[in-house]
């Protein structure tokens, strides 16, 4: 079954020479399996991609739902508790995270950007090493070799070279594994983005592109980033493309399994638009009441990634009182686990500062660091060195 | 006289513009119905309309590269970087282009282009967020490149800026964006102080401490506290990187025969290095010290917890004071 209905494109026009009509309707039919209402109905071509998903497997989808949401809404609290600098929300689009990282395997490699804490969570990263950057503590949470995951990035796009890139290494080495790059709709303005499909196209790689169309650039809408369907876009480079609802986490995972099965047999990379909607702000800093409608937030509500789910887990007799109690003390455990991660973090010491900037020694910064630390000496606190005030007077 | 923010002066000052010249429009991610994630066009896009207040696809070197075409059009585009970190993809149509049209076209093409990065950091955020890449920039020829460091100036250096037929450079010090001044909106800015000039912000006979942008709140405590240790402390606030007003620093340092140099950005190949080889090179007799930079380190800007280690705060800056001064200092017994 097809629906149309979550495609709408953003609700203002952009700037001047656009003609600032309706996104292109004429691309692709989205790709659904579960609607809104926690029906599974059946799609021929994409069926089989999920056929041997149990009962069980089900359910363990549905956890990885309520769990990411829950260390979403955990982290948008430590946020609030200033316990964290920053969060970017990932409400609304834990189907497109789940549903993707769960096709991946463990030799595949992972680019994603500073929202797909959903993807890092399946990947198996601790729940405390994905707050270590957005605390402060670090540039990056992990060592991306323990879990074939990139640090999250924070220039618009440029994590779909090096997928590129990286896939062009696979096909070297004749592997049969695969890359596959996270990016937002506002991405695919970056020039980098487009470059990637170029290089993508030209040498035919394993590499996915996996665009979560949450509708919103920070306060652009995504029409003023595409005049037509985003999956229209890679066709002109040469890149099939699909268009799923990335509110379903199932639609999401045969297509991300259809797009890595095309990789590993030499097929060249594949797009994926996953068309979803950013439930929250665009991090904690943000205000999304200065420029969108409250009703489309209520539309959105309607399509709850982890609504039908349970709703279709319902349908099948399958939620039952323990699986619930199951999954909402994992999230608990998980929520507190984070929490206590987070706020028993040690503190950097001052001299990190100079830290693994080279592989090597380099003289310049030797002698830097060998002068601030006769600086710090200088001072009993060295906090208080390095405040902006002084401590001195 | 208003009390304005830093943030809402440079607002006041984009809209003078926009009403002086029907040429100048404004570019930029978010920019327009957000008005700017520091809500510095807040407002502007409602009055003056989509087509000269625009939010433009996210993509720097489009932006950039766009607004060289409508500069080639006639048109005075003034262009926001989000973070001074984002300026990077717009790099090659800054110093490729705009830096080279005027030169390459033996000045048939201008490119009064204004770009806006706000840079510099002590906000606490994320990677690409805190930058200090003014040098870059103060290295290419054909770019001007200043740095308002008061509501005031930032008010009328954001006019001139616009006014100017060269490409700008303009680097707004985030950290001050809420800092509060008095601003006489009604100030001509063609009267007003030239961009290119420097200001001594504080008077002294003992060294010259020169600072930009962010530093220069910073530079003044650091002379009020010299002031408490006795020392006389001059403060330059250089307002203009590219060309530096060398003529103002060496009036002072003839003067005080001492130079501190303090920029957030590190410290290699960065301005002060620019400034104490001039300095030196203008008025070498004067000089009973060598001159000192105090800066930040030669790292990539590190994360939160750590970024007020890097930044040049009072007490490092008061350090350097106390070396240009031959008091007791942290490197006291270590030559050079
Ligand atoms: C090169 C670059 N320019 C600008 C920004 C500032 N910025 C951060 S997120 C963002 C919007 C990104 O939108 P999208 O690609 O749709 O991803 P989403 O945030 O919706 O997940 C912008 C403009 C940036 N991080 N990098
Ligand atoms: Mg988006």
């Amino acid at each position: 079954m097809v629906t149309d209905e979550v495609g709408q494109g953003g609700t203002t026009a952009g700037g001047p020479g656009s003609s600032a009509g309706q996104q292109g309707r004429t691309g692709q039919n989205l790709v659904q399996l579960i609607t809104p209402a926690g029906e599974r109905v059946s799609h021929p071509e994409y069926d089989p991609w999920v056929q041997d998903m149990s009962d069980e497997q089900l359910c363990s989808l549905y956890e990885d739902l309520v769990v990411t949401r829950r260390i979403d809404t955990e982290a948008t609290a430590l946020q609030r508790q200033g316990e964290l600098g920053l969060w970017p929300p990932m409400l609304g689009q834990e189907a497109s995270q789940i549903g993707s990282a769960r096709a991946l395997r463990d030799d595949d490699f992972v680019f994603p950007t500073y929202r797909d804490n959903g993807v890092a969570y399946c990947r198996g990263v601790k729940l405390t090493d994905i707050l270590r950057v957005w605390r402060g503590n670090a540039s990056a949470g992990w060592d991306p070799y323990t879990v074939n995951l990139g640090t999250p990035q924070i220039i618009i796009g440029s994590q779909t070279l090096h997928a590129t890139g990286y896939a062009m290494g696979i096909q070297n080495d004749g592997a049969d594994s695969a890359a596959i790059a996270y990016l937002g709709d506002g991405a695919t303005s970056q020039g980098d983005v487009n470059e990637a499909m170029v290089f993508a196209a030209s040498f035919q790689v394993p590499v996915v592109f996996f665009c979560q169309n949450n509708h919103w650039a920070i306060s652009e809408p995504v029409r003023l980033q595409s005049h037509v369907q985003i999956a229209d876009r890679p066709l002109g480079f040469g890149i099939p493309s699909m268009r799923v609802d990335g509110n379903d986490v199932l639609a999401v995972m045969a297509a991300t399994r259809v797009a890595l099965d095309r990789a590993r047999r030499g097929g060249g990379p594949t797009f994926i638009e996953a068309v979803t909607y950013r439930m929250g702000p665009h991090t904690t800093a943000d205000d999304p009441t200065r420029y969108r409608d409250a009703n489309e937030l209520e539309d959105w509500a309607q399509k709850d990634p982890i609504r039908r789910v349970k709703a279709l887990l319902e349908r099948k007799g399958l939620l039952t009182p323990e699986l619930e109690t199951a999954v909402q003390q994992k999230a608990d455990a998980v929520a507190r686990d984070m929490r206590t991660g987070c706020t028993t973090m040690p503190d950097p010491e001052p001299l990190d500062v100079f830290k693994h900037v080279y592989s090597t020694p380099h003289s310049w910064l030797d002698r830097q660091q060998d002068h601030y630390s006769r600086y710090l000496d200088s001072f009993g606190d060295p906090a208080g060195a390095a405040s902006e005030e002084g401590a001195r007077r | 006289m208003t009390q304005l923010t830093f943030a809402r002066a440079i607002n006041s000052g984009l809209r003078r513009s926009l009403e002086n010249d029907a040429k100048v429009v404004l570019m930029g991610e978010d920019i327009g119905t957000l008005g700017g994630v520091f809500r510095v066009t807040d407002g502007l896009q409602k009055d003056f309309g989509k087509h000269r207040v625009i939010d433009t696809p996210l993509a720097e070197s489009g932006i950039v590269g766009t607004a060289v075409g409508l500069a080639y059009r006639g048109y005075r585009p003034v262009v926001e970087i989000q973070f001074d970190g984002f300026v990077y993809p717009a790099f090659d149509q800054i110093v490729c282009q705009v830096a080279k049209m005027h030169y390459r076209t033996k000045g048939a093409v201008k490119m009064p282009i204004t770009i806006r990065i706000p840079f510099g950091g002590g906000i606490g955020s994320p990677e690409f967020h805190s930058e200090s890449p003014e040098a870059y920039f103060a290295h290419t020829p054909g770019l001007r490149v200043i740095s308002p460091s008061s509501p005031q100036d930032a008010h009328t250096m954001i006019q001139q800026a616009i006014a100017c037929d060269d490409p700008v450079l303009f680097f707004e010090p985030k950290r001050r964006y809420h800092d509060k001044g008095d601003v006489d909106e009604s100030l001509d800015p063609g009267a007003a102080l030239s961009f290119e000039k420097a200001r001594v912000v504080a008077d002294g006979r003992d060294v010259t401490l020169v600072a930009y942008g962010p530093l220069v709140k910073t530079a003044r405590d650091v002379a009020l506290a010299a002031a408490d240790e006795g020392m006389s402390v001059e403060v330059i606030d250089l307002r203009s990187l590219a060309p530096v007003d060398f003529a103002t620093v060496e009036a002072s340092v003839r003067k005080t025969g001492r130079l501190v140099i303090a920029h957030e950005a590190v410290q290699s190949g960065g301005l002060g290095a620019e400034i104490a080889a001039s300095i030196t090179e203008r008025c070498f007799y004067y000089l009973e010290s060598a001159p000192v930079r105090v800066t930040g380190f030669d790292v990539p800007y590190p994360y939160s917890k750590l970024e007020m280690h890097h930044l040049p705060g009072l007490d490092r800056i008061l350090d350097g004071v106390d070396r240009a001064l031959g008091r007791p200092n942290s490197l006291s017994g270590l030559e050079g």
